[in-house]
């Protein structure tokens, strides 16, 4: 396949999962701020704007952070050259741009997406349909993943597929971690109060992990064992070993496909093996945000290498 | 030829009110269909349309990148006798094109035997000194050909235009028939139509078929598209899909070891041959327009040598040319040594002195045609133009002469359209494509049908406004 096709392939599946990722971080935001009320809720509000990294294009337009104010900007965005909506849009794009690469299915959903994102945004989300919205964008968004599961060829251009959802997703749930450990709690003696432990289940929320987690923690509640499930369990399809592990797993088949394997490849390997060798504990001991950090930076470095070695760009 | 104010053939319905034999078995479906029923039909095709994405940029519409082409769900149908007899002319008609260039661009007997005017194509700037004594892989100059016909009574079809360098709409017609297929599945076991849905593999053979000689076993071929913002892009996408080939742009491709080779995710892979909807001026910066960037640089010394094929070939459109169109007769005879069996419509040629007289004492009954135009942009329709327009062109004909040709409105055969109000009449041309290559001529049986959605308007094209119809051949 043309290296064009497979870049652009990588960012549509890039885009659609940071869509639905940042559904999912407005409404932890939303939950957590439902909770809180007054100047601590527009410290949540904050807190997403800082995650997302638009607080200099934010500022630009809004004096306060207010919940309409802040969901506006992410999801329309006027100013924003971000938002929900433009990554819809430039999904879609790149749907078209390769549309002889997927399915008929895929690229219906996509465009079914958009279209109802289109009409769903067309106006300024108001707190009380706030809820529908973000299920919506997190709906579309798994419509086509699932389109893409149930119609597509396991060939190259379903690796790409994935190596850009998973790239995405790893990097997103270490950024809604961050967030929470790093943004949101007011001071590092809070750590396991009331506040901290609520937060840390709306972040498992967030992520679509709360049952299960529950389900395998017997009801236990604390930031050792969240972080130890959304950071190293392989079954929770949102945890970064996950992403690390169908990382792998995805760059081995196209090396399979291509007989031989690029840097991309080894970077990969390496890294999924350290991660898997690290306790929580450790990771506590490094201390969680710097573990993130190094997280964010090593998978940002395997996107740029998969980008290279396929031949995204000439 | 009867003028616009003469009797009008109805494709549906004779004169006395009958159906047509062509629409006996349809009108008697269509007769046993509840009320209404047709209008929800319509919402449903819209929607598909929609959700499937089947799109037409139009240039200059500030809110469209994205635009749907109306199609109505009325087909028009043709019926195999009369197939027949249009492909026969067709055929003729596309051999004589072929065997045209290839003279042009040789020894031009047509030019020395006086048939034709020198001038005619060297102002033209779609001739190209490049390609002189230049002969293509396998002969075929135009490999994809739309020819669009007009029909005025039960037995006249008439050409109204040659499109043979890059002819557009046939991923309409394949859709237009999806969509009838999804919402009338009842009237396809009813009535045998000849299936369109095999075009895609046609073409792919008949472009494998003229692969250069370095080419392999199986030939790789590929799409050129200008881009997402070109308005055909959505037509590219499709047939590159339909036919299991890449979809490429400029940027993807490089000249390397005396091949075009397109940048793949394991490194750059030859291509043997490229369909390229990019107009020739684009296709090559060291060769033409040194600004492009949607072509490829050098490929056309790699195409001289002999290294990919080029579909359709470089300095076809000479016979997209109205004032060429005005010569066709002459051409179909000189090449074939027969009378052609599909006529021109009646064109004066203003560059001639009696023409440009006869013309432009008529204007209000005519239409006057740029030679270069198309889409019909540049035109002028007399019956429905202001006065004001009419002395505008008039100046413009008396500048430029040799810039313009004139035919008399013509009445086109209607066919009902669906409305609001129930069945209309509406204008419609029809233009079939055409496959050519060493192994002969191919018409897909159908075609695309272009229907005027205005009452009383003349003008088809998409890119004013006009909307489809699936296109039926009946078989025997």
């Amino acid at each position: 396949m043309l290296g064009r096709t497979a870049n652009n392939i990588f960012w549509m599946f890039r885009y659609l999962e940071r869509a639905e990722n940042t559904a999912r971080l407005l409404e932890a935001a939303h939950r957590i701020s439902m909770t809180r009320g007054g100047d601590a809720a527009s410290e949540e509000w904050k807190s997403v704007i800082a995650t997302l990294g638009f607080r200099p294009a934010y500022q630009a337009v809004f004096p306060d952070y207010s919940a309409a104010h802040v969901c506006d900007f992410v999801l329309r965005g006027k100013g924003n050259a971000e938002s929900v909506m433009w990554m819809f849009e430039t999904a879609r794009t790149n749907a078209r741009l390769c549309r002889s690469a997927i399915t008929g299915e895929v690229w219906e959903a996509v465009n079914e997406g958009w279209m109802t994102l289109h009409d769903l945004l067309a106006r300024p989300v108001r707190e009380s349909n706030l809820g529908t919205a973000l299920a919506a964008i997190r709906r579309e968004s798994t419509l086509a993943r699932g389109a893409t599961h149930g119609s597509m060829i396991r060939d190259e251009v379903y690796s790409f597929a994935r190596l850009g959802t998973f790239v995405e997703r790893g990097d997103n749930t270490a950024r809604i971690l961050d967030m929470k450990y790093y943004v949101l709690l007011p001071s590092i003696s809070y750590v396991g109060t009331a506040l901290d432990t609520g937060q840390w289940e709306h972040v498992l929320r967030a992520l679509s992990g709360e049952r299960a987690y529950r389900w395998l923690n017997a009801g236990r509640m604390d930031a050792r064992s969240i972080t130890n499930f959304v950071i190293l369990d392989e079954r929770f399809p949102r945890s970064l070993a996950f992403c690390f592990d169908q990382l792998r797993e995805n760059l081995a088949s196209l090396a399979l496909l291509h007989g031989g394997e690029g840097e991309a490849n080894v970077l990969i390997r390496d890294a999924d093996q350290t991660l898997s060798q690290r306790s929580i504990d450790d990771i506590f001991d490094q201390g969680l945000h710097q573990f993130l950090l190094e997280f964010i930076s090593t998978n940002r470095l395997i996107a740029e290498k998969i980008g290279q070695d396929f031949r995204f760009i000439d | 030829m009867s003028g616009p104010d003469g009797p009008k053939f109805d494709e549906m319905r004779a004169e006395d009110g009958g159906v047509r034999p062509a629409y006996a078995e349809y009108c008697e479906w269509l007769d046993a269909q509840e009320k209404g029923w047709m209008r929800r039909k319509g919402f449903e095709a819209e929607s598909f349309f929609r959700r499937t994405g089947i799109t037409f940029n139009v240039y200059g519409e500030n809110d469209a990148e994205e635009r749907l082409i109306p199609f109505d769900m009325v087909p028009r149908i043709i019926t195999a006798g009369e197939w027949r007899r249009l492909s026969r002319g067709i055929e003729q008609r596309v051999r004589a094109l072929n065997a045209f260039m290839h003279d042009l661009y040789h020894r031009q007997e047509i030019i020395r035997s006086g048939r034709l005017p020198e001038r005619l194509f060297r102002n033209n700037e779609a001739w190209l000194p490049q390609m002189v004594g230049f002969t293509p892989p396998g002969g075929v100059y135009t490999h994809i050909v739309g020819i669009d016909l007009v029909r005025t009574g039960p037995d006249e079809f008439l050409v109204l235009e040659d499109n043979a360098r890059t002819p557009s709409g046939v991923s309409y017609m394949l859709e237009n028939r999806e969509t009838m297929m999804a919402m009338f599945p009842e009237l396809f076991s009813k009535i045998q139509v000849e299936p369109v849905s095999n075009y895609p593999r046609r073409l792919a053979k008949s472009l494998a078929a003229c692969a250069p000689e370095c080419a392999g076993e199986n030939p790789t071929i590929a799409v050129l598209t200008p881009g997402i913002y070109n308005s055909a892009y959505f037509e590219h996408a499709f047939l590159a899909d339909q036919m299991g080939a890449e979809l490429v742009e400029g940027t993807d491709l490089r000249v390397i070891d005396g091949r075009v080779q397109m940048r793949t995710t394991s490194g750059f892979q030859p291509i043997d041959v490229l369909y390229r909807r990019v107009d020739d001026d684009y296709l090559d910066p060291l060769t033409f327009n040194p600004d492009s960037v949607l072509g490829v640089p050098g490929i056309f010394d790699v195409y001289r040598a002999g290294g990919i094929t080029i579909a359709n070939a470089p300095g076809t459109g000479i016979c997209d040319d109205k004032a060429i169109y005005a010569f066709m007769p002459d051409i179909v005879q000189f090449y074939t040594g027969e009378a052609p069996l599909l006529p021109n419509v009646e064109t004066w040629r203003c560059a001639d002195p009696d023409s440009l007289k006869y013309v432009l004492e008529n204007l209000p009954d005519l239409v006057v045609k740029e030679v270069h135009g198309s889409g019909g942009y540049g035109m002028l329709i007399g019956p429905t133009a202001s006065k004001k327009e009419i002395a505008a062109f008039r100046h413009k004909l008396q500048a430029k002469p040799h810039n313009y040709i004139a035919q008399p409105t013509l009445s086109l055969s209607t066919c009902p359209v669906y409305t609001k109000a129930g069945l209309a009449p509406r204008h419609v041309d029809l233009r079939p494509f055409v496959l050519v290559s060493p192994e002969g001529v191919d018409i897909t049986p159908g075609g695309l049908t272009r229907v005027a959605l205005k009452k009383g308007s003349l003008v088809v094209n998409s890119s004013q406004g006009g909307g489809t119809k699936d296109s039926w051949v009946l078989s025997d």
